[in-house]
């Protein structure tokens, strides 16, 4: 089923982020929203995750969907390894092979056992990226998710991404076109 | 580097025990001082005391029974304070219930509890409650602290991947807390000791550490009483490492192969 948004109405305080806003959101298509920063990019996928009410409007075909996503600042748990943190989210669905060896493909090895606390800020994005097309669900929401990658780990991931996705619904944020064009992606301008 | 390392903790182990040894020659020069035993009596005389002490088997089973006591306050306070703070940290209606009555028991003098309390319970169960008393409040508002505190944000992650609660626990909740659950019982043991140990001198349950103070007192032993306190600061102090010890030995079974104690750095 496809995701609509109906005249989605936010504020804040006096700000009007979101102003009448109609999006529909096709069944296992990528969809990257750009805009000026502070336009509501953020604050539309926190309403899809049901983290923020809207003030007026319509979210249509939401419901009994199961939802991953790679947030602003990558929540991990800090004091567990990379695979243990897929581990928490995948469960019994994958086993830990599996897991290295998808971290391996985002060119994450040598490091796993230890915990994420001691990563930099390109491995813990590549991390939550792995964490959140790996687990279950219909609808992946990525917020800036390649933002502190270089341009040919990017593409690495990008791909990485493109592939283990396929068939599933996801919208990203970005302020980076060729991001968009990456991933063939259907861009909405807020 | 290690060498460094080295240095500083043997410098360290220096200074504490000269800052030992200073008050100890602080003590014995008051003692001689005063000259007189039954104000102010000489390490020695105590030490000495102490030592003919470890040869009787009353005074063992004097610690014994009022170890015990004081034990098991502290653990039912520290069943029935987390019990609380989960509850209060999931319920506001309990958090607001059970709020007046922390801050009454906090505000209120340990003196005013145990003569009050020694209206309604009998003696020997007088440093129970206390000792409980006590240390809920400290082990209530740690916990909740604790819970309150946890970062709402991987809460957000756990709710959004489908966490169950028993993960939520183990991941999340747990390393918030456990700190602040840690300086509870850290500070909250010591003060288990003192309030229970007070409780017993007005109290004066038979073959308690209490009572053992109390005559001395009457009796102006002096020296008894000098010892009696160096052994309950030695109690207290044991109780209260091991304690930690056996939490922070739980909680590292617990993470164990999760890659848990490494400092936080970079590794690119």
């Amino acid at each position: 089923m496809d995701i609509k948004v109906v005249q989605l109405n936010k504020k804040f305080g006096e700000k009007l982020v979101l102003n009448n806003l109609n999006l529909t959101f096709k069944k296992g298509q990528i969809y990257c929203l750009m805009g000026a920063s502070g336009i509501g990019k953020t604050t539309l996928l926190n309403i899809l995750m049901g983290f923020e009410q809207q003030d007026s409007g319509e979210l249509m075909g939401l419901k009994g969907k199961q939802i991953a996503a790679v947030f602003q600042e990558d929540r991990l748990i800090e004091h567990y390894d990379a695979i243990k943190n897929i581990k928490l989210v995948c469960g019994k669905n994958i086993s830990e092979n599996e897991i290295i060896h998808e971290l391996e493909a985002v060119g994450l090895k040598d490091v796993l056992e230890k915990p994420v606390s001691l990563f930099s800020g390109g491995m813990r994005r590549r991390v939550a990226i792995v964490r959140a097309v790996l687990a279950e669900s219909d609808l992946i929401l990525m917020d800036e998710p390649f933002k502190g990658l270089d341009q040919d780990l990017k593409l690495r991931v990008i791909q990485y991404v493109k592939q283990k996705i396929e068939g599933k619904t996801m919208i990203l944020v970005t302020h980076d076109r060729r991001e968009a064009d990456l991933l063939a992606a259907k861009v909405f301008e807020l | 580097m290690l060498k460094i390392k080295r240095k500083i903790v043997n410098k360290k182990f220096f200074y504490k025990i000269a800052a030992i040894c200073f008050w100890l020659l602080f003590w014995e020069f008051l003692s001689r001082f005063i000259g007189q035993q039954i104000l102010v009596a000489s390490p020695i005389q105590v030490f000495m005391t102490l030592l003919e002490f470890f040869q009787t088997g009353d005074f063992w089973r004097t610690i014994i029974s009022s170890s015990g006591r004081i034990i098991l306050g502290f653990f039912l306070a520290l069943g029935i304070g987390l019990a609380l703070a989960i509850l209060s940290y999931r319920y506001i209606w309990i958090k607001e219930l059970v709020a007046p009555l922390i801050k009454v028991i906090k505000s209120i003098p340990v003196a005013s509890f145990i003569i009050l309390a020694l209206i309604w319970v009998k003696g020997r169960y007088l440093s129970i409650l206390i000792s409980f008393l006590m240390l809920v409040p400290m082990i209530y508002t740690n916990v909740l602290q604790g819970l309150t505190l946890t970062d709402k944000k991987l809460l957000q992650m756990a709710e959004i991947f489908r966490l169950s609660l028993i993960k939520k626990i183990y991941a999340i909740y747990i390393p918030s807390v456990l700190p602040h659950f840690m300086s509870a019982i850290s500070v909250g043991m010591g003060f288990c000791w003192k309030a229970g140990i007070a409780a017993e001198v007005i109290g004066i349950p038979k073959g308690s550490i209490g009572v053992k103070l109390y005559e001395a007192k009457l009796y102006l032993m002096t020296k008894e009483l000098f010892a009696w306190t160096i052994v309950i600061i030695g109690i207290s102090i044991f109780f209260e490492r091991f304690v930690t010890w056996l939490i922070r030995k739980l909680s590292n079974s617990i993470w164990k192969g999760e890659a848990h104690g490494y400092q936080s750095r970079s590794i690119e």
